[in-house]
């Protein structure tokens, strides 16, 4: 098999992955009466137009970045996680309540104990299902799920009680959110005319710190050890259950801090909605991203540029929001179909004994 | 062709498979007659299995036909082999772990499907009937995942013939077998030849000149010799197998029995299936011995195996290692303490598969002074210890990041072999070290093992392969229902009393 072909043949499978997704969603639209092609156009390329549009792209990178992060290590130790959404709205909660407590604290001490406190408040919340899984074997699909319902209404009861912010009460709107934060908690924004904070570098160099723990580190091997093969690692004299508790407080802790870079990079207060599914679909960003953080940015880059694209669809083509939401699913779907086929090695054998055959007769 | 026509003939002519990268069936041709045993001999990665993949539907050939009766056959899947009568026990089982005998055994049972309902009872008859015809005990409301490896051999031999194979094709059917139950088979199997014919994949030359009528050989995928099996010994057909001469080693040495090492004291430990495994055992190993543990397998080898190394609790007794308790020490406690274990689940114990050759030479040491720089893994020497070990114990790969999972039964015990005698541990136990191996490896392994032995480590030795516990042992133990039968020094041991004491007499 040459080279050649090998290429010639992703390609070819990348090409066919991108044919068949739009042709399953001209349905769609077509079904709507919508224009195909220029909404496609409209998701793909308007949200790269400006530097305006380009930087919300980001801002939505770096929460499905860090969230990804954390899941790709849950599932690298053998435990699913899709508990993020709920750690994700706790470390809101904590980065909120240390904002609210300590106004005054200088801006050097209280922006990393705000951050801290975001990545406590995920992490105790991831805590639980990794604990009831080591100890008595309770699945991980189950807690972490009814665990998000928890911190759903928790969230809510925060901002409509202790966190409520006090205008809100005189004027009588009862909005539930909380009074705008400090300054002092504020992350830097540091493209001028954007709301580009510097939490993208606290994105990038987690994922730094991801890939060396991970890959490193003796402590990663044992982690990716217990994932990998539990009986093994057990047989290595691996402490496996303790792998898994770790693996989740790492998870939930950075949904946690994905929380609070949140607040301190883009909303300055806890609003209603901040965890906006962000929490579900770092679970595909991960996945797509092969689990490894050299393919989570590019992947979070990507779900964050059909997030772009999909509020504008509405103004531009008049197609509603929700409908490229079912876009997105088809995207996922025909993703993972593709990776699944390109690690294939025997039907590309096949088809290259196939063509090969034909070329030589 | 009819379901019950009797299978006359069977030839594959100028088979050639490619996987990618790999020849694996090099213009192979062979035929088995009418009543005919045809023993197909070969190394580890000879191509034998993938030949009857192929014969099986399970793989499709690129070059060459296969015939049954005189008329050409194409199989698509292994449904179309099963209509043509060819019935195949794999060495790896084709078991599902959690469904019961009865249900894995239904599963490829056509004539218990009607529309609405599945027939259990009327399977559950047929495996009593079978198992009760060809004397080969099975539980069919055990759960698979509780049987033994021997267990889910016998599964495997009941379901072919429940599924009314006319033409048997069997991946090693011994390897997990005693003497008697082997020697039971063998005079099952050469009965079973007034109704069919069989084509069996062994190591075990024994069987082969028992077994069989003709011997066809395999060596790197294609065929080196085909002939009668009476007109050739055993010596000239392991010649020709390997390629070399091959004396499998004797422990000879008087004993240098040292200091006691392992002592296990009233031992009582349950199974996966909540019974008592070990009942009451004792047994102790001194430093520079073998003591061979026999038995059938499924009478407590695993557990006694798991109890030991810090993997199963035990209810009741005591072990000491070199003087300190280790009973119920986590696994980490009792390898710091210098126990080093080769398992018997070499593909899903004994290595991590998808990590690469040299991560899983460091499976027990991640955290050890020579692989670790600072909090960082130190990966110049994890590389440099890989490649010393490939080396060493010739382990065949393509390079050592390659996972090692894609190796071969015996690269994955050469893997796990070099790992736990490399990392000097004071005592090894080795849970059927050679099963599935062939003789140039097995060979290696037997010697390792006698080699550490003289330098003063103490080895349980588990197996059920009886000249391998003769061969090596200084004292042997029996095991019989979690019990410790008898324990025999090498000179009063021959087979048949060993025998006798493994069922229990």
């Amino acid at each position: 098999m040459t080279n050649q072909f090998k290429f010639l043949y992703k390609t070819c499978i990348v090409l066919l992955a991108v044919l068949a997704t739009m042709a399953m969603g001209a349905v769609i639209l077509l079904a709507i009466g919508a224009p195909v092609l220029k909404t496609y156009a409209v998701i793909v390329f308007d949200p790269l137009k400006n530097i305006g549009l380009i930087s919300e792209v980001l801002i939505r990178t770096i929460p499905l970045t860090i969230i990804a992060l954390g899941i790709a290590v849950a599932y690298r130790s053998g435990i699913i996680n899709i508990g993020a959404e709920g750690q994700m709205a706790m470390g809101i909660l904590a980065t909120t309540a240390v904002a609210l407590a300590l106004p005054d604290l200088p801006k050097p001490l209280l922006l990393p104990l705000v951050l801290i406190a975001g990545i406590a408040g995920g992490a105790l919340w991831g805590a639980i299902p990794g604990l009831l899984k080591a100890k008595l074997q309770v699945s991980e699909l189950l807690s972490t799920v009814m665990l998000n319902y928890i911190a759903e209404q928790f969230y809510t009861f925060c901002l409509r009680k202790p966190f409520l912010d006090p205008a809100e009460m005189t004027t009588g709107s009862g909005t539930p959110q909380s009074m705008r934060l400090t300054k002092n908690i504020w992350l830097t924004r540091f493209v001028s005319g954007t709301r580009l904070h510097t939490g993208i570098f606290i994105a990038i160099g987690f994922a730094i710190v991801i890939y060396l723990l991970l890959w490193k580190t003796p402590f990663g091997y044992k982690m990716r050890a217990a994932g990998s093969c539990e009986r093994a690692a057990r047989y290595g004299g691996i402490n496996v259950a303790k792998y898994l508790v770790i693996a989740m407080v790492l998870s939930g802790g950075f949904a946690g801090l994905a929380g609070a870079v949140e607040i301190c990079g883009v909303h300055h207060r806890a609003i209603q909605g901040i965890t906006g599914g962000y929490g579900f679909s770092a679970i595909v960003v991960a996945l797509f991203g092969g689990l490894h953080p050299a393919g989570i940015i590019p992947a979070a880059f990507f779900f964050g540029l059909l997030l772009v694209g999909g509020n504008m669809t509405q103004n531009a083509v008049g197609v509603p929001a929700n409908m490229v939401q079912v876009l997105q699913g088809v995207i996922i779907l025909v993703i993972v179909a593709t990776q699944m086929i390109l690690s294939n090695t025997y039907l590309m054998e096949r088809i290259w004994r196939k063509t090969h055959k034909e070329a030589s007769s | 062709m009819d379901r019950n026509t009797r299978i006359t003939s069977l030839r594959m002519e100028h088979i050639t498979k490619r996987f990618p990268g790999v020849l694996a069936s090099d213009d192979i041709s062979l035929s088995v007659g009418d009543g005919e045993v045809l023993a197909l001999v070969g190394e580890n990665g000879a191509g034998k299995t993938t030949l009857m993949n192929i014969l099986m539907g399970l793989y499709q050939q690129d070059e060459g036909k296969i015939f049954i009766n005189g008329q050409e056959m194409r199989f698509h899947s292994p449904n179309d082999a099963f209509a043509a009568g060819l019935g195949m026990v794999h060495q790896q089982y084709m078991l599902v772990p959690n469904m019961t005998v009865t249900e894995n055994i239904a599963l490829g049972y056509k004539k218990a499907w009607t529309a609405w309902k599945l027939n259990l009872q009327m399977v559950r008859e047929r495996i009593i009937e079978i198992s009760e015809t060809y004397g080969l005990a099975v539980d069919p409301d055990a759960y698979v995942w509780q049987l033994s490896v021997g267990e889910q051999q016998r599964v495997e031999l009941v379901k072919t013939l429940c599924l009314g194979a006319r033409f048997l094709i069997l991946d090693e059917p011994t390897s997990a077998l005693t003497p008697q139950e082997t020697d039971e088979l063998i005079v099952l199997l050469k009965r079973m030849t007034n109704d069919l014919s069989i084509i069996f994949i062994s190591h075990k030359l024994q069987e082969v000149s028992e077994l069989s009528d003709r011997v066809t050989i395999l060596r790197h995928g294609a065929v080196v010799f085909n002939g009668n099996t009476n007109e050739h010994s055993s010596a000239e057909i392991a010649a020709l197998m390997t390629g070399r001469e091959i004396i499998m080693p004797e422990n000879t040495d008087t004993s240098c029995a040292a200091q006691k090492a392992l002592e296990i004291g009233h031992v009582n430990a349950l199974s996966d299936r909540g019974y008592l495994a070990l009942n009451d055992l004792n047994l102790t190993v001194h430093g520079g011995e073998i003591v061979g543990l026999a038995g059938v397998s499924g009478n407590g080898q695993r557990e006694l195996a798991e109890v030991i190394n810090g993997l199963r609790r035990v209810e009741k007794g005591t072990i000491t290692f070199f003087g300190n308790d280790i009973t119920n020490k986590t696994p980490k406690v009792i390898i710091k303490a210098g126990m080093g274990y080769i398992p018997e689940e070499r593909n899903t114990e004994g290595i991590v598969p998808p990590f690469s050759i040299k991560e899983n030479f460091i499976l027990k040491d991640a955290d050890a002074k020579q692989f670790t720089k600072g909090i960082f893994q130190d990966k110049t020497a994890i590389a440099e210890n890989a490649a010393k070990l490939r080396t060493e114990f010739d382990i065949r790969c393509p390079s050592t990041d390659v996972a090692a999972g894609t190796l071969s039964g015996g690269n994955i015990q050469k893997v796990i072999l070099a790992r736990e005698i490399t990392r000097r541990p004071k005592f090894l136990v080795a849970v059927y070290p050679i099963r599935g191996l062939d003789l140039g490896a097995a060979q290696f392994i037997h010697e390792q093992l006698l080699a550490k032995r003289k330098e003063g480590l103490g080895i349980l030795l588990i197996s059920e392969e009886l000249d391998e516990i003769l061969a090596l042992s200084d004292r042997i133990a029996v095991i019989f229902k979690g019990h410790i039968q008898q324990v025999l020094q090498r000179s009063e041991a021959d087979s048949r009393k060993l025998g006798m004491l493994m069922a229990g007499v």
